[in-house]
């Protein structure tokens, strides 16, 4: 018979076998060397502290119960598994490339940083850890208890045995869980310990599966046959439990911090995945293999009232066989253990990097670089936190008695934990989470968790057993276990679907009505398209970032040698000189950060790196608002163009328009002279013929005639250059009155060719069109045959052709009646077409001895009658083109 | 743990041109049965809800077979998971080598 002294000795010796494997698998990690360390296998056995003692003491009691529904507690995982390909690898790959150092420190750093959710995260973690770790301090008092029954003489106590448990696991997960700061860094000996745990478990139920199929049961045949025989032979599952227990393993074999840990945290290669997706649920297939059989084997056995939970160790005890008996308590101690150790590692990185570190962030304000060693006090905080959970896990498990009530926290606690769930899978894959989303969320369901499933779960009445009857103020519809008046639900799957579905709606409508922070946003792109980058987002900015502050704070983190082995490989990646401090350039103060992230969490480095870099942190606000005045400063620089375009093109305009002017002016002092010059040949014509006829006698009659004649028609002359003048004058001050009258084209052109060529002149034979002519005009038909004369005339006195010739034209063109006349000369010169409408303006020679007032008449008169006259370029000769809105012509119809 | 030459090509499949295209279409569609698996599962792990049992009045389905049946899904998804990590290691293993793989190709 194996005593309790025997079996407390196995124990010691077990533990310092642990002991001496994680010592050494740290050394030889330390030494480089172990590459099976950071194997697939190990990996995937590190997986398994999944089952924890609950399952493995807890599953056969839950088959004695109720059949196959304890296997969906290992279905979910499973499930989760298979579907690594894009949820796993996604979450590791994030862990990885954000150097995440637990659930917290994700969610925190996907939704901006935020502390406030880390806090949050942790507080859930914590309530629904600290029952977990009683739990199994409760199976390993059950089973030495199990063992003091059998052995009279043993002296057993089990308050005492409780309390050097804890004590016991708490000094393992601080001696290998907090040996070196650095979160995010594998702790190889913890793991290597825990993946020989695993096999141990393993082996131990397989060792009894085994012992009750073929020893006790006789083969597999009859054990079948056994099985269909016993009171549980039949399939009963309720179907709400079954999906709901599948779908809540499977959330919390992703939540529950412990998982996170060793699935992600300590992940080595992503690649390990691909192994952990079968090896994994073989695995846990392996471990309920013999679940059933032992459970009905033991309810053959077993005298009736005898603990279902620990048929694995009552089992080989009741057939005398001691040492299979011995082993499978090992087994569960191994699971009891490896949970405790993982967990309260996992927990304390997340209250010492989300709730220490920031308090005593805000105590030291602004001095990271100059206060004491943050390393002490990070590691100092990890271990009392360890010591503190350790001691919450103990002082509950004392609190709750250590009778059934524990049997089901498992569950209870799966449901706490999967309420970080939403926030996680939509920071994973929904952009649009917000950090005000999960909060909602997580707020939600955290609160519906507590009121629906952990308070009315609770022995000694927290809540009053008439609210649980009636509901809060005999409001029914709030009854913790019938929200809405729904009854009848098993309280279990009540909570799940109220609190996960209430939680999820609340985050999604949350975040869609809320606006995420810039970081947040960042950050939200990172985490969902991490496959297409992964890359830190930029906020830092060193110009006045002291490299040696930095190096202060980073050694007070990292310790002094690896933090400068950090400095040198930065300083040779600068500038290939090792020897000296780096450049606080941003990519660097980055990678510092991200660096320290690992070791204290997302929140706490960035606020850390702030402190010393600070007034020059550039956060991602300032660098959108610097962006926008850089749009702005863009835009308004484009708007500057535009204006120095339009200055520019003004100048020319008034360039054109000053060259014109100068011109004009020119123009204006020839015309004078010419006006002058006009004016006096007349004039000394007239004198000089009237002294004559004056002062000479003896005149004769014919002569006096003659004189008169010349004095006669240079006085015409005169009369007929002031008319022009007054003329021109009275058009453009707009005083003239227009004879509107009506007529067609053709008679207003016959009457200008006829009297344009009426005169003594050179011949010029006018080609018309006539039919096109017959346009009906209404508008003043003096002054258009006026102008039409002019237009005659001028060729007639301009054309230099030998035969000249001009060719009229008339036709409609977009609403207009244009005529054109265009001669067979040589037309104007292009240097003189701008300014053969000027007054005074004349080509070429007074030859023709006009007063250049002719075509500055006709503008004028054109323009009065609403159309206009141009000169067309390019027609061979001299062209004219007299246009007339087509709005005279209607009007006149 | 890795068993020796699982990452490696048969040389006897080797046919350049519609052998690559070939190729990288195959190792799409592995992925896409790598994300149906989970699905698969689901649906195989909710049949059980269908069976009777002795609240239906019908003769309820014995344990043992229910078993045989969770168990053999179960090594299923099992079996499937592990021939596609396997194929995801040669997957991996090739684009290593052809980095040059269109990722667009479907």
């Amino acid at each position: 018979m194996a005593t309790l002294n025997v079996l407390i000795l196995v124990c010691l010796g077990y533990v310092v076998l642990l002991f001496g494997v994680a010592f050494a698998a740290d050394r030889l990690a330390a030494h480089g060397g172990g590459k099976w360390l950071r194997s697939p296998l190990i990996y995937t056995l590190s997986l398994s502290i999944y089952c924890t003692a609950w399952t493995f003491y807890g599953a056969v009691g839950n088959a004695a119960r109720s059949g196959l529904e304890f296997v969906t507690i290992y279905l979910g995982p499973t499930l989760v598994m298979v579907s690594w390909w894009w949820g796993l690898r996604k979450l590791v790959r994030i862990g990885r490339s954000q150097r995440v150092t637990s659930i917290a420190d994700l969610i925190s750093s996907r939704y901006g940083k935020s502390n406030t959710l880390a806090v949050c995260v942790t507080i859930l973690a914590v309530l629904g850890g600290t029952p977990y770790i009683a739990l199994q301090l409760q199976s390993i008092t059950l089973s030495f208890s199990i063992f003091a029954e059998a052995d009279p003489t043993g002296l057993y106590r089990e308050g005492s045995s409780v309390f050097w448990v804890a004590a016991g696991l708490a000094v393992f997960a601080i001696l290998f869980g907090t040996r070196n700061l650095d979160a995010n860094e594998r702790h190889h000996g913890v793991v290597t310990a825990i993946a020989l745990e695993s096999v141990v478990k393993l082996f131990a139920l397989l060792a009894v599966g085994i012992f009750v199929v073929w020893g006790i049961a006789g083969g597999i045949g009859p054990m079948m046959e056994r099985i269909d025989a016993s009171e549980i032979g039949q399939w009963h599952v309720d179907a709400g439990r079954w999906t709901t227990f599948i779908f809540l393993s499977a959330a919390a074999f992703v939540c529950l911090p412990r998982m996170f840990q060793v699935m992600v945290v300590e992940n080595d290669d992503e690649s390990h995945l691909r192994t952990a997706a079968w090896a994994f649920p073989l695995y846990l297939l392996l471990m309920s293999l013999f679940v059933v059989p032992i459970a009905v084997v033991g309810l053959d056995l077993m005298p009736e009232g005898s603990n279902p939970d620990l048929f694995v160790l009552t089992i080989p005890l009741s057939q005398g066989n001691d040492w299979l008996a011995m082993l499978s308590f090992i087994g569960g101690f191994s699971s009891a253990t490896s949970m405790v150790i993982v967990t309260a590692m996992a927990l304390s990185t997340m209250v010492s990097n989300h709730v220490v570190m920031p308090i005593w962030l805000n105590t030291q304000e602004g001095t990271a670089s100059v206060s004491g060693d943050v390393r002490t006090i990070v590691l100092m905080a990890r271990r009392v936190s360890i010591a503190v959970i350790m001691a919450f896990g103990y002082f509950y498990y004392l609190l709750s008695g250590g009778g059934a009530a524990l049997a089901s926290i498992g569950l209870v606690a799966f449901a706490g934990i999967s309420q970080i769930l939403p926030a996680l899978v939509g920071g994973l894959f929904w952009r649009g989470a917000t950090r005000t989303g999960a909060l909602v969320g997580l707020s939600v369901g955290f609160f519906l968790w507590i009121y629906t499933l952990l308070l009315p779960g609770m022995q000694g009445g927290i809540i009053p057993p008439s609210v649980i009857e009636n509901g809060p103020f005999g409001w029914g519809w709030l009854r913790p276990q019938a929200l809405f008046g729904i009854e009848g639900i098993d309280p279990m799957v009540h909570t799940v679907m109220w609190s996960l579905s209430l939680n999820t709606i609340a985050f999604c409508v949350a975040s869609m009505l809320s606006f995420p922070s810039p970081l947040e946003r960042l950050q939200g792109a990172q985490f969902v398209n991490v496959f297409d980058h992964s890359a830190a987002p930029r906020g830092w900015t060193g110009s006045v970032a002291q490299s040696e502050d930095l190096m202060i704070m980073t050694q007070r983190i990292l310790g002094t040698i690896p933090a400068q082995e950090f400095f040198q490989a930065e300083a040779r990646r600068q500038n290939g000189r090792p020897g000296r401090l780096p450049e606080p350039t941003p990519q660097f103060v980055e990678r510092l950060e991200r660096e320290l992230s690992g070791s204290v969490g997302a929140a706490t480095a960035h606020a850390m790196i702030g402190q010393i870099v600070g007034g020059a942190s550039v956060s991602v606000e300032d660098l959108l608002a610097v962006a926008d005045e850089s749009a702005q400063m863009l835009e308004y620089s484009s708007q500057l163009e535009a204006k120095s375009a339009e200055l520019s093109r003004t100048a020319r305009q008034l360039r054109e328009a000053n060259a014109k002017l100068t011109q004009v002016s020119r123009q204006k002092d020839a015309f004078l002279s010419q006006v002058s010059h006009e004016l006096r040949t007349p004039m000394t014509s007239i004198r000089a013929f009237s002294e004559i006829m004056r002062d000479t006698d003896g005149l004769s009659a014919d002569e006096q005639t003659r004189y008169a004649a010349i004095i006669h028609d240079e006085a015409l002359r005169l009369t007929r250059l002031l008319d022009d003048l007054l003329d021109l004058s009275v058009l453009e001050s707009g005083q003239v009155s227009l004879n509107m009258g009506d007529a067609t084209l053709t008679e207003v052109l016959d009457r200008a060719v006829s009297s344009a060529l009426a005169g003594e002149g050179r011949a010029l034979s006018v080609r018309r069109v006539r039919p096109s002519e017959r346009i009906p005009l209404h508008t003043d038909l003096d002054r258009l045959g006026q102008v039409f004369i002019n237009l005659i005339s001028n060729a007639q006195k301009y054309c230099d052709a030998a035969e000249p010739a001009l060719t009229i034209s008339a036709h409609d063109v977009g609403g207009q009646v244009v005529i054109d006349f265009i001669d067979n000369g040589d037309g104007i010169p292009p240097e003189a077409q701008a300014m053969v409408f000027e007054k005074f303006a004349r080509v070429g020679s007074d030859k023709a001895g006009g007063a250049g007032l002719g075509l500055a008449i006709c503008r004028e008169i054109m323009h009065r009658l609403g159309g206009e006259v141009a000169y067309l370029p390019g027609q061979g000769g001299a062209a004219f083109r007299v246009s007339l809105p087509l709005a005279y012509r209607q009007a006149a119809q | 743990m890795t068993a020796r030459g699982e990452g490696e090509d048969r040389p006897s499949s080797v046919r350049p041109l519609l052998f690559l295209e070939r190729q990288s279409y195959r190792r799409r569609r592995l992925v896409d049965a790598a994300r149906l698996l989970p699905f698969l599962g689901a649906g195989l792990l909710a049949l059980p809800l269908l069976w009777p049992d002795e609240t239906d009045g019908a003769e309820a389905l014995p344990l043992s077979s229910a078993m045989f049946y969770i168990f053999a899904c179960w090594g299923l998804l099992i079996l499937i998971s592990l021939v596609f990590g396997f194929a995801a290691r040669r997957m991996a293993a090739r684009e290593k080598a052809e980095p040059e793989t269109e990722p667009w190709q479907r």
